[in-house]
């Protein structure tokens, strides 16, 4: 009897050992899988990475020996196109806690400056000797990036070396850890900024977004307490329960208070300037309880509060309703002229037409006293230079940042070509097309398609 | 027999109340008071998009946003009658326009209900101009209301079958961005919420970052919420809300590129960047 329990004991566990077992490894294989699966993609996107920075150099040095402007533009559009290619692949790498921007920058400067110069008329405006110089420099700086890839890669493939292992690395917090590829990365990162220092001049600027400076507004220092009351002046709230002011960390490029206060049926979040108390942003969180007004008194409703808090010569230039809620874009309007750098942001509750969101960090960082200067062209001469198939519709004279992020003076027209609107902007002094945007119409729920379809 | 007779009378006056009121509503139910201005949605707009095709100037799809195509049909009407041309659908051009023009209500918002693909042209049958959606034959009820836990406005409110979206972001980028969002920020304030989806929008403008809104999110290593796979739990209304904000400009970081949970952060590195301010939990900074 004794006998045929034990028996049957082992059996069980033996089973139950075998069963683990064959569990284990296939759980083991399906990680390893997986692993194998990450590693790969991982790998592709670095190998992709140091071949595209190979051609880079190379094209670069392409557009040197070049003479005649009809294969240079397209050569400078292909360098543009590999630098935003490099630039998706550093993306798809684990390279974020890693300082690696200074080389991202590097890439998108190229990229910007190709841009810039291959869609230019090379005929008309040849390159500059300063332009010629700082392809020069690009292609040197090119191959010393490329050089210390190239030996990252060398390394990476001699040793098997695992780009699984840097995330690894990287997740624990380890960064310092011996790791060829990170200190590789970290090897161009240092060369890179070696250049930044010693930059090359105006020329090379960047298209980014250039930084809001609140430091140079007109006014006086506010304190803490002042700030609190501009918050209440600008939000109407009587009953606050709680209220903290707090100032701005090291690390911002300007100074400004955050006040929050907290109301019977939410919270109000604002950030003032601390020169002058401007309003930079404002949300009000509470709930929206339904539409009674319409779109049309929430604008009014918006421009009323920009009038009574001296926001002179707004236009509204934009609407659209989201839910129960109004958001509307002002603009300033000089003399017939629309500044659009000078743009601020409202938000109305449809429920009672309150104002529950401002946003004036555009207008903060562009408002200056302008100059409006002459256009030098007529509109009829503006509108020649329009595709002729669109329709005008409506125009104007309009500031705009273009594409070099400068601000120019445009004819703007609103036209229709088939079932689209767009906004062209012809440059009032040159007859240039600075910009055209096609209009996004309403975009159609896709929950409804589908369930209609379901 | 008494009762089947008192049956039929019952339904009898039951049908003709019914008649009596459903003219009612056609009649009054002309437009409300509001002046409709582009960017609008709703009911009116629906009235007013079905009735500018009835007279031909619109040619889009009656879908109840306020949109280019109806602004431009309604300034063509505005001009064919007439009137002042500012766009607008105030009190004189709505009378002109219900005077000059016929709106089928039923017919319009129960083939939107239905989805169907339909026009609403003058001079022809109406019945004729629905294509209807064969696969919707069991037909939902349950889509009435524009968002959930918020009454419409009137009892026959129907639901827009469009909406509006910021220029440049489509429903989908919205909607992986409150993804994000909702996995790396749910416990935190609607503002710690917006500031969230602002850093991932100034990461599209920063050249250390990848141009694309899933480029930003899927970046190895980026988000925590991405890497344990948070960002796919489903996001919540206020989430989306937050997402909008940031989008339409609100940014309450300063310009923040990083932010990090001081009782979580692992990494020496994201110490040494410059900090500017802090919001919830979360540190922001350059």
């Amino acid at each position: 009897m004794h006998i045929l329990i034990r028996n049957i004991l082992i059996g069980v566990l033996t089973v139950l050992v075998i069963g683990t077992g064959v569990w284990a490894y296939q759980e083991h294989q399906e990680k390893n899988a997986i692993l194998i699966n990450a590693e790969n993609n991982y790998q592709r996107a670095f190998h992709d990475l140091t071949y595209n920075i190979d051609l880079l150099h190379d094209k670069i040095g392409t557009t040197l020996a070049m003479n005649s402007r009809t294969s240079l533009s397209p050569e400078l559009a292909e360098v543009w196109r590999l630098t935003s290619v490099a630039h998706s692949q550093v993306g798809q790498l684990p390279l974020t806690l890693i300082p690696f921007n200074k080389t991202e920058e590097f890439l998108s400067k190229i990229g910007d400056f190709s841009y810039k110069t291959a869609i230019r008329d090379l005929e008309k405006e040849p390159l500059t000797e300063d332009e010629y110089n700082l392809l020069q420099s690009l292609y040197e700086q090119s191959a010393e990036i490329q050089n210390e890839l190239r030996e990252v890669q060398y390394l990476a493939l001699k040793n098997n070396l695992r780009w699984m292992d840097v995330e690894l690395a990287l997740a624990s917090g380890k960064e310092s850890a011996d790791n060829t590829i990170i200190d590789g990365f970290k090897t161009v990162e240092k060369t890179v900024e070696g250049y930044s220092e010693t930059d090359t001049g105006t020329i090379f600027t960047s298209m980014e977004k250039k930084e809001a400076n609140y430091n140079d507004l007109p006014g006086e220092e506010i304190s803490k307490e002042e700030a609190l009351n501009i918050a209440k002046k600008y939000t109407k709230v009587t009953s606050s329960n709680k209220t903290k002011v707090e100032s701005n960390g090291k690390g911002s490029d300007y100074e400004f208070y955050s006040v929050s206060i907290l109301h019977d049926d939410g919270e109000v979040n604002m950030d003032i300037t601390k020169k002058g108390g401007y309003p930079i942003w404002l949300i009000n969180d509470r709930e929206v309880k339904g539409a009674n007004i319409s779109l049309n008194e929430a604008s009014i409703k918006a421009s009323q509060f920009l009038k009574e808090r001296n926001f002179k010569n707004m236009e509204l230039f934009e609407s659209a309703q989201y839910d129960h809620i109004g958001v509307f874009t002002f603009v300033t309007n000089l003399n017939h002229v629309r500044i659009y750098p000078e743009a601020i942001k409202i938000k109305v509750a449809l429920d009672d037409g309150s104002i529950i969101g401002f946003t004036a960090e555009e207008y903060l960082g562009t408002k200056k006293i302008r100059e409006i200067p002459k256009p030098k062209i007529t509109e009829e001469e503006a509108r020649k230079n329009i595709n002729s198939k669109v329709k005008v519709m409506e125009s104007r004279l309009a500031v705009i940042n273009n594409r070099s992020k400068e601000e120019v003076l445009t004819y703007e027209f609103l036209g229709v070509l088939n079932n689209d609107t767009y906004r062209i902007y012809i440059n009032a002094e040159t007859g240039n097309e600075e910009q055209v945007i096609k209009l996004h119409n309403a975009e159609p729920i896709y929950e409804d398609i589908i369930e209609g379809k379901a | 027999m008494k009762v089947k007779k008192w049956v039929l009378l019952f339904l009898i006056t039951g049908i003709c109340f019914f008649l009596i009121r459903d003219s009612e509503i056609q009649r009054v139910s002309a437009f409300s008071n509001q002046v409709i201005q582009i960017g609008a949605t709703g009911d009116d707009v629906i009235e007013l998009q079905s009735r500018l095709q009835y007279l031909g100037f619109y040619n889009g799809k009656i879908d109840g946003v306020f949109g280019w195509g109806t602004y431009w049909a309604l300034r063509n009407f505005q001009y064919e009658f007439g009137l002042k041309i500012d766009g607008l659908a105030g009190p004189t051009t709505k009378a002109k326009l219900v005077k000059a023009s016929k709106y089928h209500e039923s017919f319009v918002k129960e083939n939107i209900r239905k989805g169907n693909k339909f026009t609403h042209y003058g001079g022809t049958d109406i019945n004729t101009q629905v294509k209807t959606n064969k696969k919707a034959t069991t037909q939902k009820q349950t889509t009435q209301s524009q968002s959930q836990g918020t009454q419409p406005k009137t009892t026959t409110s129907t639901k827009t079958t469009a909406t509006n979206v910021p220029n440049g972001f489509s429903q989908n980028d919205i909607q992986l961005m409150a993804n994000a969002v909702y996995g790396e920020a749910r416990g935190e304030s609607y503002v710690g919420q917006v500031a969230v989806a602002a850093v991932i929008l100034n990461r599209l403008d920063s050249p250390s970052f990848p141009n694309t809104v899933s480029g930003v999110i899927f970046e190895p290593g980026a988000f925590t919420a991405v890497a344990d796979g948070q960002i796919w739990l489903t996001p919540n209304e206020t989430a989306r809300k937050a997402v909008l904000d940031a989008i339409n400009g609100w940014d309450p970081t300063g310009n923040a590129i990083y932010y990090f949970n001081p009782d979580t952060a692992t990494s020496a590195w994201i110490w040494s960047r410059p900090q500017i301010k802090r919001i919830g939990k979360h540190i922001f900074c350059k």
